[in-house]
């Protein structure tokens, strides 16, 4: 009880960076060191804190004015601890591919903080960020154009080691990729072949070989398999579990399937336009949602089982989702939560155990970013 | 791994067994050889009837460039005012001296062509390497830094789409006293290579939005490799296509500034000067005219099929 | 091949006896498209029929053939390099592949419509909305300019986008993919077709507005009393609103059946392999349950049936003969209406 209350302190009021500590590590080779230091199972591995990114809207041809910003991501805070799978979901535009892009420093945060082992990977440069590099790697949506088409899939798998030329020698290199391809499942005499003749399941196995190659201790999942057939899904899904047993690896996991990521997840958090409605197990999430947005989402998947049709209630939210250039005043989700008071549009609400839960022991206990949270469970109505 | 389970030995299964067509990966011709785009595109382009006929021309072109003797004998500059002047063609001497006949100054038609070869695919072949070198290099650091480096470059190459070529080719050639076949080809380059530098920013802004230049720079890639490795091969194809598609055009551009007397001029051997002499006896003797035009129109359509050939070959929409 | 060529008798045949004539019925269907890596055989002998108010949905893969199929009924098949070498596709009796292009084209959008997956590349970006709901009225039923606005109002305004008198004149990218989706809806209905093809019409769509669309085509169904032809890969919205569902794989059909009984007892061992691994509740943290191999590529599709590389009940039969599609019943014999497998161990799939 102890454990689960330290991660329901509300992160998004009070930064509280702890474990690993920051370790005031000025130098690089402190950086570095704290870097390759192991985490403990169960220990966070990776500790985002009010994660912020804004993308400029600009006019003009020469000189170019700012006026105003998407803001893709608002505020986000979350932990991600060793060994787990923590999934995210959310729909088209709530920003969670921008985390992704953000926790891989392809996009620099417009503030906030990023701590990898206690380190700020936001402020990292030279040979502390390659070191985190090396230990956070992607597998991307979409197997047909993260491949380069011109180049084999020895030399794709094989890139790793040429920009880390430390983690293998060159004369093993080749071996290495072929051992990668088996521990993905696919023949290893195909390194000489193109991607284009591949199927994209096949693809997409190689593109988590890629990932494997540096022996990382985080893999973001950007949609691994939404671009699949739904028969080679499961293929690519069993794939990821066992890989994650095997290296040991944490898993944030982006989709907007729910029925894989409560599979797949032991934590889940619920995006909306740029921030985090809820956050919790994957049972306090799937049983127990008490943000309306949760419960909107969860009964509004069609669940494969014609007989759940007639008796299911569905919470069907009317209008779409606003744009992230100009979101609503105070709860991001008002404009379309059919609970939505005036109090909505003028408090935002914070990420954290709602008041009538706290110091409950019940699943409901979670963080939720509502001001009415209660519980409902959508999934079982019927 | 402690459990052997159904994934595991599915897995293997899909590695090992040789036999059922799924698991070979999705090559069409079911030999499932390594195949790279390029291999694809040279399968495609060695069936093109278009590529054939395009590539006999400019193999015979470029030899009667590299070794004129071989086609024909005596000097281009050989001239017999009293024997030969303006004589008519021979039809049935092939690849003799008086095959086409002979021009004002009694010189061999034939041999003038087989000799103008030289200069015009020298101005061809060195201008789209030079406007390729420079333009792809510009349009590709554009496309990938953009920011003011981009709108510097878009700005300098709107500038240039502003000039006519013509007026402006001569305007730079009548500056210069002696125009040797180097300086009409710096001339043609310096107009030329912001089409170039347009089509590799635009192909470079395409490509490095894909996925897989994200997973290079998620790992850490550096910016030359980056651009050299995933970048260039990529965005490639395009610039091929609009290079050996412009080839033909600077041939052509050689001959209308020669035959505009701003070009190339006599003594140098060319076809656009042969062109222009020509005309001054377009009425007593047409062919003196007609057999150099119609050698510049069939190389430059040969390279024009040549660049439609490779385009074909290469646009992966028509695949 | 011989097999597939008695499908015409199918158990569909006479399922139903109180409705009336299907509206649609495609008959032995053979498409086939010529590539550079040989002929590809998209749709192999398909067979299946729509009625009026009813919902059918063609449930496959990528390559499955469903949406090669879609396009050959709506006649806006790719030919070349697409062909179709054999079969019927009737329309209320008559056969369209016969019929002239004009009869055709007249058919197309006022007795059969179409909605596609991707409802802003099939808007014309340089049209307003209106101008293009219109269109359908002035050039099918010959109204002015006015009375086709006022009309394209009134459809916006059935699909429930709202202010439509307000965003008639909006053009397609000032809309969000929903309502997008809702003008296409509106274009499909316009003309009151007595049947729609929607193809994937929600693929591209978010969750949460992925069921306000699904409720407005079967509401929008039921009242003008349509037939629905859902093409989809998605078990879920199938599961949602489908009447009967035939399941595709390597262009033929492998299985049909009324919706619940294919959930409750999947006759064919591919149907069953989708349903089995998609994720449950009770199997979390075991593997989920894979189908093995890949889709057939359809250039050189396995011999026999097409699923026996991947089957796990495959049999030396599985390899030489094709299965035809043959009426399934239950264990003592009992009549199964409407249901059909294209297995030849559909008894031990279903009872065993």
């Amino acid at each position: 009880m102890a454990e689960l209350s330290k991660q329901n302190e509300p992160v998004d009021a009070t930064p509280s960076v702890s474990e690993v500590d920051v370790a005031d590590a000025h130098t690089e080779a402190e950086a570095v060191a704290a870097i390759e230091a192991p985490v403990e199972r169960g220990e966070p591995i990776l500790q985002v804190r009010g994660l912020v990114k804004h993308f400029p809207l600009t006019q003009g041809i020469l000189f170019k004015r700012q006026i105003g910003a998407v803001k893709a991501v608002d505020g986000i805070s979350f932990d991600l601890h060793q060994g787990e799978t923590l999934g995210i979901v959310g729909e088209s535009g709530c920003g969670k591919s921008t985390v992704a892009k953000l926790l891989m420093n392809l996009e620099r945060a417009t503030a906030g903080e990023i701590f990898y082992k206690g380190q700020d990977i936001t402020k990292l440069s030279g040979r502390a960020l390659k070191a985190v590099r090396r230990n956070i790697q992607m597998v991307f949506q979409d197997p047909y154009t993260s491949l380069n088409p011109r180049m084999t899939v020895g030399d794709i798998i094989g890139e790793p080691f040429e920009i880390h030329p430390e983690v293998a020698p060159k004369g093993d290199r080749r071996r290495k990729v072929q051992d990668l391809l088996d521990v993905v499942g696919l023949n290893p005499e195909y390194i000489n072949r193109y991607p284009h003749q591949f199927s994209g399941g096949q693809r997409q196995r190689i593109g988590i070989a890629r990932g494997l190659a540096l022996n990382p201790e985080i893999i973001i999942c950007d949609e691994p398999v939404s671009a699949l057939d739904v028969s080679v899904q499961a293929q690519v899904i069993n794939l990821m579990e066992k890989l994650q047993d095997e290296f040991n690896l944490s898993y944030l996991f982006i989709a907007h399937d729910l029925s894989i990521v409560r599979h797949i997840s032991d934590r889940v958090g619920v995006m909306y336009l740029g921030k985090m409605a809820e956050i919790g197990t994957d049972q306090q999430i799937y049983d127990h949602p008490t943000h309306p947005y949760t419960q909107a989402l969860l009964s509004a998947v069609p669940v494969p089982d014609p007989d759940a049709r007639e008796g299911r209630e569905r919470i069907i939210l009317t209008g779409d989702v606003p744009s992230p250039a100009n979101p609503p005043s105070g709860c991001r989700f008002r404009t379309r939560c059919w609970k939505a008071q005036d109090q909505c549009a003028e408090e935002v609400p914070l990420l954290a155990i709602p008041e009538r839960f706290q110091g409950e022991d019940t699943p409901a206990a979670h963080e939720s970013a509502c001001h009415f949270a209660e519980e409902k469970d959508v999934v079982h109505a019927a | 791994m402690p459990e052997k389970t159904a994934v595991d030995s599915q897995n293997s299964k899909v590695a090992d067994t040789p036999v059922p067509a799924t698991v070979e990966p999705e090559t069409g011709n079911g030999t499932g050889k390594a195949r790279s785009l390029w291999s694809d595109a040279w399968h495609d382009l060695r069936r093109s009837p278009l590529f054939l006929a395009s590539s006999l021309l400019i193999v015979m072109l470029v030899t009667m460039a590299v070794f004129p003797s071989l086609f024909a004998d005596g000097s281009p500059t050989e001239a017999d005012l009293a024997n030969n002047y303006l004589k008519p063609p021979n039809w049935s001497h092939i690849m003799q001296p008086d095959w086409f006949g002979y021009d004002i100054q009694g010189r061999s038609v034939w041999t003038r062509m087989v000799y103008g070869a030289r200069a015009s695919i020298l101005v061809g072949v060195l201008v789209t390497l030079i406007v390729t070198a420079v333009g792809s290099v510009l349009g590709m650091l554009a496309g990938y830094f953009g920011g003011i480096w981009d709108t510097l470059l878009s700005r300098l190459t709107d500038i240039f789409f502003g000039i006519p070529f013509l007026l402006g080719a001569m305007v730079i050639l009548t500056t210069f006293d002696k125009r040797t076949v180097w300086v009409v080809i710096l001339a043609i380059s310096f107009l030329g290579w912001t089409t170039i530098a347009r089509v590799a920013r635009g192909a470079v802004i395409s490509v490095k939005q894909a996925d897989y230049v994200v997973a290079a720079k998620a790992l850490g890639a550096s910016t030359s490799r980056i651009l050299l490795r995933h970048i260039l091969p990529n965005a490639l194809a395009p610039i091929i296509v609009v290079a050996t598609i412009s080839l033909g055009g600077y041939i052509g551009a050689e001959a209308t500034l020669s035959f505009l007397g701003v070009g190339l001029s006599e003594p140098v051997v060319s076809w656009g000067v042969d062109v222009s002499r020509g005309f001054q006896s377009i009425r007593n003797a047409p062919y003196v005219l007609i057999m150099p035009s119609v050698l510049v129109s069939i190389t430059v359509l040969s390279f024009l099929m040549f660049g439609d050939a490779v385009r074909n070959a290469l646009d992966p929409k028509l695949r | 091949m011989t097999l597939i060529d008695e499908a015409p008798m199918s158990p569909y045949q006479g399922d139903d006896p109180d409705s009336g004539e299907p509206l649609l019925e495609v008959r032995d269907l053979h498409v086939e498209f010529h590539t550079r890596d040989g002929v590809a055989k998209a749709v192999n002998g398909v067979n299946y029929s729509v009625k009026a108010g009813e919902t059918l949905a063609v449930l496959g893969e990528s390559g499955s053939g469903k949406s090669v199929t879609a396009q050959a009924i709506m006649g806006i098949l790719d030919m070349p390099p697409g062909r179709i070498t054999k079969g019927e596709i009737l329309f209320r009796g008559q056969d369209m592949l016969k019929m002239s292009d004009e009869e055709r084209r007249k058919l197309r959008g006022a007795r059969i419509a179409m909605i596609f997956q991707d409802a802003l590349s099939s808007l014309n970006p340089v049209y307003s909305v209106g101008y293009q709901l219109g269109e359908m009225f002035r050039v099918h039923l010959g109204l002015s300019k006015k009375d086709a606005k006022a009309k394209a109002i009134e459809m916006m305004d059935r699909v429930k986008i709202p202010a439509a008198a307000a965003r008639v004149n909006d053009y397609p990218h000032q809309f969000s993919g929903g309502m997008r989706q809702r003008i296409m809806i509106a274009m499909a209905l316009s003309l009151e077709p007595d049947l729609i093809i929607a193809d994937e019409p929600t693929t591209a769509l978010d969750v949460t507005v992925q069921a306000q669309v699904m409720d407005l085509l079967a509401e929008l169904q039921r009242e003008y009393h349509m037939g629905l032809m859902l093409i989809t890969h998605d078990l879920g919205v199938v599961a949602d609103v489908a009447d009967k569902i035939a399941v595709m794989y390597a262009g033929r059909i492998v299985e049909r059946a009324p919706v619940h009984e294919l959930y409750k007892r999947p006759a064919h061992p591919y149907t069953k392999g989708l349903l089995d691994s998609i994720p449950r509740l009770d199997q979390k943290g075991q593997e989920l349950y894979a189908i093995k191999g890949l889709p057939p590529n359809l250039t050189r599709i396995p011999s026999g049936c097409a699923f026996n590389p991947r089957c796990p009940m495959a049999q030396d039969i599985c390899r030489t003969d094709i299965p035809a599609l043959q009426p399934v019943t239950e264990r003592d014999g009992g009549e199964l209406v409407g249901r059909g497998s294209a297995c030849h161990f559909w008894k031990e799939t279903i009872h065993g």
